[in-house]
């Protein structure tokens, strides 16, 4: 199946001999590949191909950018009215971040449903996790840049959870916002490393990569791969199938960024930065949501404080994410032999989508009785039921090899 | 899957009940620059000009706009040159002093007041706010603009707040929707309001100048529309192609896997 590669020119053997760059290419193109991943296996280029789509227009408009509260939102809408295609530039990175979050929360999904995350995949996993808090204090701060409402209070209200923390809480504070309030170095310093970060993720992306290459990718049904017949050179047969589904993807990306660019958006963010109004409900961008529900839901534990209890919840809904190989100790990977985690992923599913509700909604009456139901079965999930799942559970008796379920269907026509 | 999408739906329904603010639903028009394929109307956004130079701008500002925008909506450049020339500008003469001269085509549009202190002064202590971007600065754009400016009636005469009878004071109004119904503007188009509208056209009616106007005011909030539709249809155009294409060269590289 594995083509013979070409002889390579002589200039590119004089490169390998002494840097094996192109040895390197060579891997990822014969780089054995199961041959039963299904579509949902496509959403990790996705997010690769919206990281790319992120750092060309972020570094244009970076150019155009002036960040400085008296000037940034002038300079945004500079860029939507005067710079040569600055509206194309800006919609495409605005909403790209939103669809970098959609595809990247299908592709954590996929790994929770396929039990990507376990052994030898942890690190792959972590990696991952990495990346998520990467891309979310990214696109927190991104959010910021463009200096109106939701801006400047979504700053402010993200910032204060600091101040929760005892003792240092305050001075944290004071520090990350370079002075008493929300204002001028704040905004300075979220450019700078909303220009920093990305860079960060490209590098946590090559160890995310990096590390399945070594142990191959997992597969829908979770088995290990037996033999060359189960696997197919990742080109062409992997490289067509990705372009194919980017194409569909883009289509997607490009039908919000032309025909309904401001749909995810927030109108109070086309109001100038105003410290004196508050916008009547502050929230965040919809990705932020569930974890916003998980903030606010969160009442006095014992000795601790509703604020403070909430920002524990909501980092620790992620950060638990880490302990996820331990948690669930089942050696079957996928959800397909496991009728009882199926149901609990599901169920999963549905509460993470309640939360996001919750999040949008005002915190209050039925709202916040729902939020505390959801973020309560939030962490029930993952400390209670996944560990209880995992080690009671009967699970389908799991075919032979990759190839050997396509074997039988052939053998029985 | 099915399960999660349905509770999904259920919980948008709710969640949107909850968040229904104390003013009427807008009204539901239909402009020309709405779908796919909208484009803005040019004799319309002339109008809705002249309906924002004649009554908006006494109070509101448009400094995202410059007159060089106004060829966009269909003027000549003399005619922009014209409507820049109504108004005067600081500028620093050779010999330092501030001096006043026309504004011209490269000016932003210049604002009723020289400051936001200025602003709120003249305005009950509160800064009209300006309308560069005012269609895409609130829930339901250019059809809750049109509905605020003809929602001006009487209050309700059983008009209540936590059980007690409400009264407007002076300098408030009441819209039906206007968050909270009490506005501070009073009503800017009346059966009184003079805007000269051309012969050939429809007649200055307050439906009409509100209509005008906030087609005129969605154009000043997002002038590149048209470009962004335009080149939307070539892009999807194109990605239809292009997934097609390999479509077909993913089914064929494939063929013999099984």
């Amino acid at each position: 199946m594995a083509m013979q590669p070409a002889p390579q020119p002589r200039w590119m053997r004089w490169v390998d001999s002494r840097l094996p760059i192109f040895g390197s290419m060579a891997h990822f193109n014969a780089y054995p590949t199961p041959k039963n991943l299904n579509y949902w296996w496509t959403f990790g280029s996705f997010a690769a191909i919206t990281l790319v789509v992120m750092l060309v227009t972020g570094i244009v408009l970076a150019m155009h950018y002036t960040p400085h509260v008296d000037h940034a939102f002038d300079s945004v809408e500079r860029i939507m009215r005067d710079v040569n295609h600055g509206w194309l530039l800006r919609y495409v990175h605005a909403n790209g971040a939103a669809m970098f979050f959609l595809v990247v929360y299908i592709h954590i999904f996929r790994g929770l449903y396929y039990g990507s995350y376990k052994a030898p995949r942890e690190l792959v996993w972590w990696f991952g996790i990495i990346i998520l808090l990467c891309m979310m204090a990214t696109a927190f701060m991104g959010y910021v840049l463009p200096w109106g409402q939701m801006s400047y209070w979504a700053a402010k209200v993200i910032t204060n959870l600091f101040s929760a923390i005892p003792l240092v809480g305050e001075g944290i504070t004071t520090w990350l916002w370079g002075g008493f309030a929300v204002d001028n170095p704040t905004l300075n310093r979220f450019f700078s490393l909303h220009y920093l970060l990305p860079f960060v993720i490209v590098g946590l992306v090559v160890m995310h990569i990096w590390s399945f290459h070594a142990v191959g990718n997992g597969n829908p049904l979770g088995i290990d791969v037996k033999s060359p017949k189960d696997t197919l050179p990742f080109h062409p047969y992997y490289t067509v199938k990705d372009v194919f589904c980017i194409g569909i993807f883009l289509l997607v990306f490009a039908a919000f960024v032309f025909f309904a660019p401001n749909f995810m958006g927030h109108p109070d963010n086309y109001i100038p930065a105003d410290s004196l109004v508050t916008p009547a409900h502050i929230v965040p961008e919809w990705y932020f949501l569930p974890f916003y529900a998980i903030l606010r839901a969160t009442p006095d534990i014992l000795f601790i404080n509703a604020k403070l209890a909430g920002v524990i919840a909501m980092f620790g809904s992620i950060l638990l994410l880490f302990l996820l190989p331990w948690l669930d100790n089942s050696k079957v990977r996928s959800a397909n032999y496991r009728p009882a985690y199926r149901v609990a992923f599901w169920l999963f599913v549905i509460d993470c989508i309640v939360l996001g509700f919750c999040g949008a909604a005002a915190p209050e009456g039925i709202w916040l009785d729902i939020s505390r139901i959801a973020t309560a079965w939030y962490f029930f999930h993952f400390l209670i039921l996944v560990p209880i799942i995992a080690r009671t559970e009967r699970p389908k008796p799991l075919p032979f090899s990759i190839s050997e379920p396509v074997v039988k269907t052939a053998a029985r026509a | 899957m099915r399960l999660a999408i349905a509770a999904g739906l259920a919980l948008a329904t709710l969640s949107a009940a909850a968040y229904a603010a104390e003013a009427d639903k807008p009204k539901s028009e239909s402009w020309s620059f709405d779908g796919v394929f909208g484009r803005y109307d040019r004799a319309q956004l002339q109008r809705g000009l002249k309906v924002y130079t004649t009554v908006c701008a006494s109070c509101h500002g448009l400094r995202q706009v410059h007159y060089r925008n106004l060829v966009e909506v269909g003027l000549t450049p003399s005619e922009a040159k014209a409507v820049a020339a109504q108004k005067e500008v600081d500028e620093i003469a050779d010999d330092g002093q501030i001096k006043k001269r026309k504004a011209d085509l490269k000016d932003r549009f210049v604002s009723p007041f020289p400051n936001v202190q200025a602003a709120a002064a003249a305005n009950n202590n509160k800064a009209p706010p300006d309308l560069s971007l005012i269609v895409k600065a609130r829930e339901n754009g250019a059809n809750y603009l049109y509905s605020l400016l003809t929602g001006y009636v009487a209050p309700p005469a059983d008009w209540k707040e936590d059980g007690k009878p409400k009264k407007l004071d002076t300098g408030q109004h009441y819209n039906k929707y206007f968050p909270g119904h009490v506005i501070a503007m009073s009503p800017p188009l009346t059966a009184d309001t003079s805007v000269e509208y051309p012969k050939d056209g429809p007649k200055p009616t307050v439906e009409q100048m509100a209509k005008d106007v906030t087609a005129f005011l969605a154009w000043a909030a997002e002038p590149s529309m048209e470009d962004r539709k335009r080149t939307g249809i070539k892009v999807m155009l194109f990605l239809l192609i292009f997934v097609g294409v390999f479509f077909v060269i993913y089914r064929r590289v494939w063929k013999d896997v099984h």
